[in-house]
């Protein structure tokens, strides 16, 4: 059966999910998902490391987004929202989880799958070695990435990064990345 | 040339660039999606600072949030300060942190090693 958007949040978890949305990823949804979920946590009264972390984790991983995601979908058939991504935040035993969803360029595949196996192939002392050296090497892009997202989530987590490729259609692939906090 | 101050917003720390006292300030959040817009003022304002700085430039960076497009834009600001320092000028950069923010720490660390200005790591105690 092919990926289809529909079913996949459907099916998405049965665990304790503090928020799903899927739609467009605009900069104002950054401030509502970082707001909501600051408030969300302040409640529940969790050890203030793991909230700086899983903040930290959400800034990067939607703004990750923000700045990659694909402005329009050609050949896909379900109806999307323009800058279409997905995201879960979710706890279980005591660990959160935040998932990112965003279809992706074929062509685009092979260079984020190395950046990442990469990434997780690193100790923590390589990973910082990693991140100050694209920190004081590489110029910001014009829209304000900086190539340090995911080294710099892989870092504060000190968690591998997960991730899988759906594949919907020649041209396109959903891409998944979990991130466990 | 004139000091700046900006407010704090919900994604951008408030500013103090002062150029009478050398004091200069950044405090709060740092994460907007674009970082260049609101840090290219203030690199540009320690660029014409550099050249007739006060005796003793003191920075605070208290940072509570930042993200990595904010990492690029604080290492620009730092490196004028560097500029000020090799010139034989006084400077010091004061790094804030929260009890038991390592991460906050460690940045503060980071930063340090690549920038030559003498670094205070300040502890923020409740």
């Amino acid at each position: 059966m092919s990926f289809s958007i529909k079913d996949y949040y459907e099916n998405i978890s049965k665990g304790d999910i503090l928020l799903a949305y899927k739609g467009s990823i605009t900069s104002e949804l950054i401030n509502d998902v970082l707001e909501a979920v600051e408030k969300r946590l302040d409640d529940a009264n969790e050890l203030s490391k793991t909230r700086k972390k899983l903040y930290n984790v959400l800034v990067e991983s939607l703004q990750n987004l923000y700045h990659h995601i694909e402005e329009t979908h050609e050949g896909i058939e379900e109806e999307l929202d323009p800058k279409f991504g997905v995201l879960i935040i979710e706890r279980e035993n005591g660990i959160f989880k935040v998932t990112t969803g965003n279809f992706i360029n074929s062509t685009k595949i092979k260079f984020l799958k190395e950046k990442i196996d990469k990434i997780n192939s690193l100790t923590k002392d390589e990973l910082k070695d990693m991140y100050k050296f694209i920190l004081n090497h590489q110029k910001l892009s014009a829209k304000g990435g900086g190539g340090l997202g995911l080294v710099d989530i892989a870092r504060k987590t000190g968690n591998k990064l997960e991730y899988v490729f759906h594949n919907y259609n020649n041209n396109y692939y959903f891409f998944n990345l979990i991130i466990k906090i | 040339m004139e000091s700046i101050f900006i407010e704090g917003t919900q994604k951008t720390p408030s500013v103090k660039f002062d150029c009478k006292t050398g004091i200069i300030e950044i405090k709060g959040r740092s994460i907007p999606e674009n970082s260049i817009e609101f840090y290219k003022p203030l690199v540009d304002w320690l660029e014409e600072y550099a050249k007739k700085p006060v005796d003793k430039t003191q920075v605070n960076v208290q940072l509570e949030y930042f993200n990595t497009s904010s990492s690029k834009c604080i290492l620009d600001v730092f490196k004028k300060l560097e500029v000020i320092h090799k010139a034989k000028h006084d400077v010091v950069i004061n790094w804030y942190y929260e009890e038991d923010d390592e991460d906050m720490l460690e940045a503060g660390e980071d930063y340090e090693s690549i920038i030559r200005v003498p670094f205070k790591m300040i502890e923020i105690v409740d």
